[in-house]
């Protein structure tokens, strides 16, 4: 699996409040959490997401189990998180809704082309590689299934 | 020579597990998304109705017709599918769990991060997304990577006017809010098994904050008895023989009166150094301190005298409420002229029933301050109940016991 993207930074610490605030969350329509993701933090991003790769501080997806959290940067157009680590139950609903991640502490310039190879373990950005810790065979799977409901669904 | 943890999930830490659980829930925000993603895994019928739960606790009563609307169809299918039910009104997810429900050495998980707070019974309790959840529903089990350890031994006693949430705040600065990522906490030594149940569960309710996937204490006699009351025999637990990755240590005795200043859980500061801070709300309630040793608390500071600010209170159950009432702490709280709205979530999430407006600040006895969460330009700070008691009367952030 390769992915290829804009690079976008964000600081460490990102709590899923900043992602997607709690007052969008009472509706099941995900143009709205896409349109509001991390309003926030700076309004005029979630315009820039479309195809970006997000990279972060420490810590990205901390707080709140609210899986519209990985929805909302999904159906904005993110196409692959990086970070030195992340809140462990927004890891799970990343992968689970089939958004990648990561594993890197990278520097960052916004714009910058990045790139994911995750067959090969490495990210690319500025023109330096760097290793990625590989993902476990079973989430590897279901982003390959394109989520948890694709991947449970193939295997009944 | 195992933690907890690894003695629960029955296996050493790095291991990936696939486990039944004993108990799984949602509450009304997670769980429409649940039902929206098991409806999507077409799998037939829910696999343990017995064990599923479905408790209405974020935005209570409803808000707005979107929120009545999703909210109707999430109680229709929990009642229909057989599933445990409580609407609202009944309390928060965690605390009704906690109340009777959670069993030491269970697996639990819940569609929310604060599932943490049933490790205070010894269980391995913790959070999952909507989507995880959905597959429970479907599977009656789910994965897990078996979590190292960081040992929090306590020692001595908490003294003066300190209380458990005091040592949480601590205990989350010391190690930073990514402190103990994918890792678990164990509070053990003699100064946990002096703690209350009800201090227990603030304890453990933190641990997320600091990245941990749980925090546990080992079921002991305190819990067998607790338990009891709720008609469950229990046997406790035998205590750690097991070497932690990282071990922190703190004397009871010296824990302080502290406060997380916005907009992060582990920029902590004694209290002492905010007096005088000017307030415009102060919140107490929360699956962090709103059951009845809080409101107990709170209400023995402010019984006889009026707040000078905006005061909330909100019990974390019906059964936290039908308590205050009974014994008379109830009229204290509302005689001193706080407003007392449905046991429930209340204004944490910064949903409905006290947002703070721009500018604001709110002193709330929470788990969280992050940026804009209760309102868009307000600011939270996070502390003990007795130290939102001395501030809602003073109408500034105030030491308790300052007036004694």
């Amino acid at each position: 699996m390769r992915i290829e993207g804009h690079a976008v930074c964000l600081p460490p610490d990102i709590d899923t409040d900043l992602i997607i605030a709690g007052r969008y969350l009472r509706t099941k329509d995900r143009s709205i959490w896409a349109t509001h993701v991390f309003e926030d933090l700076d309004p005029g991003l979630a315009g820039r997401l479309r195809g970006s790769v997000i990279i972060a501080g420490n810590n990205f997806g901390c707080g709140s189990s609210r899986e519209q959290a990985a929805v909302a940067l999904k159906e904005a157009g993110v196409v692959c998180i990086i970070a030195p680590s992340f809140a462990r139950i927004f890891f799970r609903n990343a992968i689970n809704r089939g958004l990648p991640l990561a594993q890197a502490d990278l520097s960052c310039r916004d714009g910058e082309t990045v790139v994911v190879d995750f067959s090969a373990g490495t990210v690319t950005a500025g023109g330096i590689s760097r290793e990625v810790p590989p993902l476990s065979p079973r989430m590897i799977e279901i982003l390959a299934a394109g989520g948890l409901v694709e991947h449970w669904r193939k295997r009944a | 020579m195992t933690t907890l943890s690894e003695r629960i999930l029955g296996a050493p830490a790095g291991e990936y597990v696939d486990r039944p659980v004993d108990r799984a829930y949602v509450h009304d925000g997670t769980g429409v998304l649940t039902l929206e993603a098991w409806r999507a895994l077409e799998s037939g019928e829910i696999a343990c109705p017995d064990r599923t739960y479905v408790l209405f606790d974020h935005i209570i009563p409803a808000n707005t017709s979107t929120t009545a609307d999703l909210q109707h169809e999430l109680r229709k299918f929990a009642c229909g599918a057989g599933l445990h039910f409580s609407d609202i009104g009944d309390g928060i997810c965690h605390q009704l769990m906690g109340e009777g429900a959670a069993l030491p050495g269970e697996i639990i998980v819940g569609a929310d991060s604060h599932t943490c707070t049933l490790g205070a019974f010894g269980a391995f309790a913790t959070g999952v997304g909507a989507t995880d959840m959905a597959v429970i529903w479907a599977s009656g089990s789910t994965w897990f990577r078996v979590p190292e350890t960081i040992g929090v031994f306590l020692s001595g006693r908490l003294s003066g006017h300190s209380e458990a949430k005091d040592l949480a705040l601590t205990y989350v600065s010391r190690l930073g809010m990514d402190g103990a990522t994918y890792r678990a906490l164990e509070f053990i030594g003699d100064g946990t098994t002096h703690l209350s149940m009800d201090s227990r569960m603030t304890l453990c309710n933190l641990a997320v904050e600091t990245g941990a996937k749980t925090g546990l204490c080992y079921a002991d006699a305190a819990t067998a008895e607790y338990l009891r009351a709720f008609g469950e025999i229990v046997s406790t637990q035998a205590p750690p023989s097991c070497t932690y990755e990282h071990e922190l240590d703190f004397e009871l005795d010296d824990i302080i009166p502290v406060i997380a200043v916005p907009p992060r859980v582990d920029t902590v500061l004694p209290a002492s150094d905010l007096c005088g801070l000017s307030l415009d709300q102060v919140f107490v309630g929360t699956c962090t301190n709103g059951r009845y040793e809080d409101l107990s608390r709170f209400a023995s500071i402010v019984r006889g005298k009026k707040v000078r600010v905006r005061t909330i209170v909100a019990p974390a159950s019906r059964t936290v409420l039908e308590d205050a009432a009974g014994t008379g702490i109830l009229s204290d709280i509302l005689a001193a002229g706080c407003t007392v709205i449905p046991p429930g979530c209340g204004p944490c999430l910064g949903a409905h029933m006290g947002v703070i407006g721009e500018g604001e600040v709110c002193l709330s006895t929470a788990n969280r301050n992050f940026r804009n969460r209760m309102g868009v330009g307000g600011e939270i700070y996070l502390s003990s109940v007795s130290t939102a008691a001395a501030s809602a009367l003073a109408g500034e952030i105030a030491l308790p016991g300052g007036d004694e």
